[in-house]
């Protein structure tokens, strides 16, 4: 490709067809131009990264982009358009003791966030709607004007189902005659099973493996709260071949993605590694010297997306820990970093909205 | 009934907007009621009345009643 790319552009493109060295070409272009946005329209920003890059010139690669770290939306407001442009408000999970990250949207970049999901998600679903079945109770979405990151990550799942069933109840007990009903109807063509990771073991799993359901035409999306899992020693593996031996359940996607880049995950792809999509990016740095490290290192994740227009959230350094394996895996169907997520950096407070159920739950 | 009244229809069921509204000026996000669990409720109505199954694009660029118009006839519902 020869000519500039914009961000719709990159919505149009296969989400996973740009090879590493093309699609950090585009995201510098892209990114660059975001950061001056930003920086003209939210003057906290700029004096932000003024702080934290005095000696920042023009920026000749990714890594040399300027970033936030996640933990500042939880401090502060941080929005690059006026507060009648607000469309909405969104909030991360927080509870007792924890604060919660704030990320205003204005209506361009919600559209966006939401375009640039279903580019994802089509690309493992297809374009049509299928039956879909919620890993949730109801009455996370019960309360419409304020639901949580929980519900706001379930609804907006739902746009890529129809005829949705919940499989549990408010106690997160199965409900079974409609689980069982719903397979009935739908169980013989391919249908989607959505759900946060640690309800999906806990709960799901937990309470169907002996009933010998067929779930063997599922696709099953699941994210968040794999620490806790992680905590109990169940592995990747362990995960898809528990659903396999016990459901039939073989088309298993798992995410990582976080409530400040919304739109913008990271979808396992075949081979159980993450990829970032054709808009989106992650560089592994050294939680020290918070250097760039090569392919096979371990370190801090950064992630970048183009998406965040309204708030600068386009260049973020997570508090997790990750790895990149290969870049443009040869034999993969995907082009781009494939990489893995190892935990949360030590002593980060712990936080997710899937742990706090999880915390519930136990 | 119309496709025109069975849509403004389906909108009035799911937004719960006045069947007197300015119709085409209904947007999502901007008119009270049209948040995403309305959008469901909307995409639902929309697929009974006129017993079609909207694909994931169109479910998503649904946001206005022009548009629900435009993309209804993509699947062959003609408005006289």
């Amino acid at each position: 490709m020869t000519v500039a790319m914009t961000v719709d552009d990159l919505l149009r493109e296969p989400p996973y067809s740009l090879s590493q060295s093309e699609k950090e070409r585009v995201l510098l272009s892209e990114l660059t131009e975001l950061t001056g946005h930003h920086r003209q329209r939210s003057s906290e920003y700029a004096r932000l990264i003024d702080v934290i890059f005095p000696h920042s010139g023009a920026p000749s690669k990714l890594a040399e982009l300027p970033y936030l770290p996640v933990g500042l939306f939880k401090e502060r407001l941080l929005s690059s358009v006026p507060p009648e442009e607000v469309f909405k408000v969104l909030q991360s999970s927080g509870t007792t003791g924890q604060t919660p990250s704030r990320i205003t949207l204005d209506r361009d970049t919600a559209l966006l966030q939401t375009r640039a999901l279903s580019r994802i998600m089509t690309s493992v679903l297809g374009p049509d709607r299928l039956p879909m079945l919620l890993v949730e109770s109801p009455d996370v979405i019960r309360d419409r004007k304020e639901f949580n990151a929980r519900g706001a990550g379930l609804l907006g799942m739902m746009n890529f189902g129809r005829q949705h069933c919940y499989a549990l109840d408010s106690n997160l007990h199965l409900r079974l005659p409609e689980v069982r009903q719903f397979l009935k109807s739908h169980g013989k063509g391919d249908f989607l099973i959505f759900g946060f990771t640690f309800l999906v073991w806990s709960a799901f799993l937990q309470q169907i493996h002996s009933l010998g359901l067929d779930l063997s035409k599922g696709i099953l999306i699941h994210s968040g709260g794999w620490k806790k899992l992680q905590d109990q020693a169940v592995t990747t593996d362990e995960f898809r071949s528990a659903f396999r031996k016990f459901t039939g359940l073989t088309r298993i996607y798992n995410f990582y993605g976080m409530v400040e880049q919304v739109g913008s995950i990271f979808l396992e792809g075949d081979d159980g590694y993450f990829y970032p999509p054709s808009f989106a990016d992650i560089i592994i740095r050294d939680p020290l010297t918070f250097e760039e490290l090569p392919t096979g290192q371990p370190g801090v994740v950064e992630v970048l997306s183009v998406l965040p227009r309204s708030y600068p959230g386009h260049c973020l350094l997570t508090e997790d820990l990750g790895i990149v394996h290969a870049i443009d895996p040869p034999g993969s169907t995907r082009l781009g970093k494939a990489f893995s997520i190892l935990g949360r950096i030590p002593r980060a407070e712990l936080r997710g909205c899937s742990d706090v159920i999880a915390e519930q739950v136990n | 009934m119309s496709a025109l009244e069975k849509l403004k229809a389906a909108f009035v069921s799911a937004i719960g907007v006045p069947a007197t509204a300015e119709f085409d000026n209904l947007a999502y996000g901007r008119t009270v009621g049209w948040d995403s669990i309305a959008h469901m409720s909307l995409v639902n109505e929309i697929e009974s009345s006129f017993d079609i199954m909207l694909d994931t694009d169109d479910v998503i660029d649904m946001s206005s009643f022009a548009k629900a118009r435009e993309i209804l006839g993509k699947y062959g519902v003609v408005f006289a």
